[in-house]
């Protein structure tokens, strides 16, 4: 199972745009996890609170989109997506494809953060 | 009217848009050791498959026999923890390192480098990787390798890369080893063809056999083909 050392890379790379933002707290992090990424969500979610506790990411939410796979086919000529992971066949015209446009993806989207609020308090009292 | 609310609070909630890449570190390693591999000029071969599907004999056997070619080659093994691997694939005559993951199902690009000084990288043509037998994590880790060899011995069923489709996509070869146990195992080619064929329209599929040779002679040309192919389309590095 690999998904605590996927959670440690969502810790280093929120945690650095975290800082990078100024956020002084981060409530949730939103990822885009591919099907053909190999990542399993659940075990990807039990490892989160364990990969975050005591960093400062502690008790923030973990939010997984799935994305599907898609694949181009030549003689539609457009993109399809497909209903599984393991069967790289247009769905409409049956025709192989292994050119893969998306169900890669491991990758960081979102992050919903706390930021100071620098506007002055006089101006959003009047406001 | 009531007084304007003042804010209790001198912070906000925002959602902000990232877009970055979870593996990123490895992967900008991974960029790094390819780079380093194509001024070095070595081919380098990352060899992924489930536990016990033959990959150290399957080595043991490649690295013997290029060197009798006259190939420079070398290995670094991979493994939970013991060092069985190396010492049995340093019997080829060929140099041979392991890499012990503690626990790790995968190895990382930052390993392979911490492995790279104990080669003189630039007097090998072909260095090869035994990955830790697992057919899931290794296939998220880019090594820097230039071709990643998928194994499947006889023995496991046909529908393998139909359950670990993510591993035989990643990969550029499809290996089936242990093809003399083939008729005991009343394996069925054709039903192992179409599950790759499935989940890798193209991919080039080889068979053989480490113990009896073989199919060793057509894995060795596919490596040259491919590693020629490399060499002519490598980019120019200065290190």
């Amino acid at each position: 199972m690999h998904e605590l050392s996927i959670a440690h890379g969502i810790v280093d790379v929120a945690v650095g745009e975290a800082r990078r933002l100024g956020a002084v707290r981060v409530s949730a992090v939103h990822v885009a996890v591919g099907r053909l990424s190999g990542i399993e969500a659940g075990a990807l979610l039990f490892c989160y609170d364990i990969a975050t506790a005591g960093t400062p990411l502690d008790g923030s939410r973990l939010v997984i989109e799935d994305v599907p796979i898609s694949i181009y086919c030549k003689p539609c000529g457009s993109e399809k997506a497909l209903p599984g992971v393991n069967r790289f066949r247009c769905p409409d015209c049956q025709t192989p494809s292994g050119d893969i446009r998306r169900g890669r993806e491991l990758e960081l989207t979102h992050l919903e953060v706390e930021q100071p609020d620098f506007t002055p308090l006089t101006q959003s009292a009047a406001s | 009217m009531s007084a304007p609310t003042v804010p209790l609070t001198a912070t906000e909630t925002r959602i902000v848009e990232v877009r970055a890449g979870i593996l990123k570190k490895n992967d900008e390693l991974a960029r790094a050791l390819r780079r380093r591999f194509e001024a070095a000029g070595v081919f380098v071969v990352n060899l992924v498959s489930s536990p016990g599907t033959g990959k150290t004999a399957f080595l043991e056997r490649t690295l013997r026999e290029l060197r009798e070619q006259g190939l420079r080659v070398a290995a670094l093994v991979g493994d939970l923890e013991t060092d069985n691997d190396a010492q049995r694939l340093a019997r080829s005559g060929a140099p041979a390192r392991q890499i012990n993951t503690h626990g790790r199902c995968h190895l990382e690009a930052e390993m392979i480098e911490a492995h790279l000084d104990d080669f003189a990288i630039d007097q090998l043509d072909v260095l090869f990787i035994e990955n830790v037998g697992n057919l899931v994590c290794p296939a998220s880790y880019d090594l820097g390798e230039a071709m990643r060899v998928a194994l499947l011995s006889v023995t496991e069923g046909e529908d393998k890369p139909l359950k670990y489709p993510t591993m035989f996509n990643s990969a550029d070869v499809a290996m089936i080893t242990k093809v003399d146990l083939a008729e005991a195992c009343e394996f069925d080619w054709e039903a192992a063809r179409q599950s790759i064929e499935s989940v890798r329209p193209g991919m080039t599929i080889l068979s053989c056999s480490a113990r009896k040779g073989t199919g060793m002679a057509t894995w060795y040309a596919a490596l040259e083909t491919r590693r020629q192919g490399w060499r002519s389309t490598r980019r120019d590095v200065v290190v």
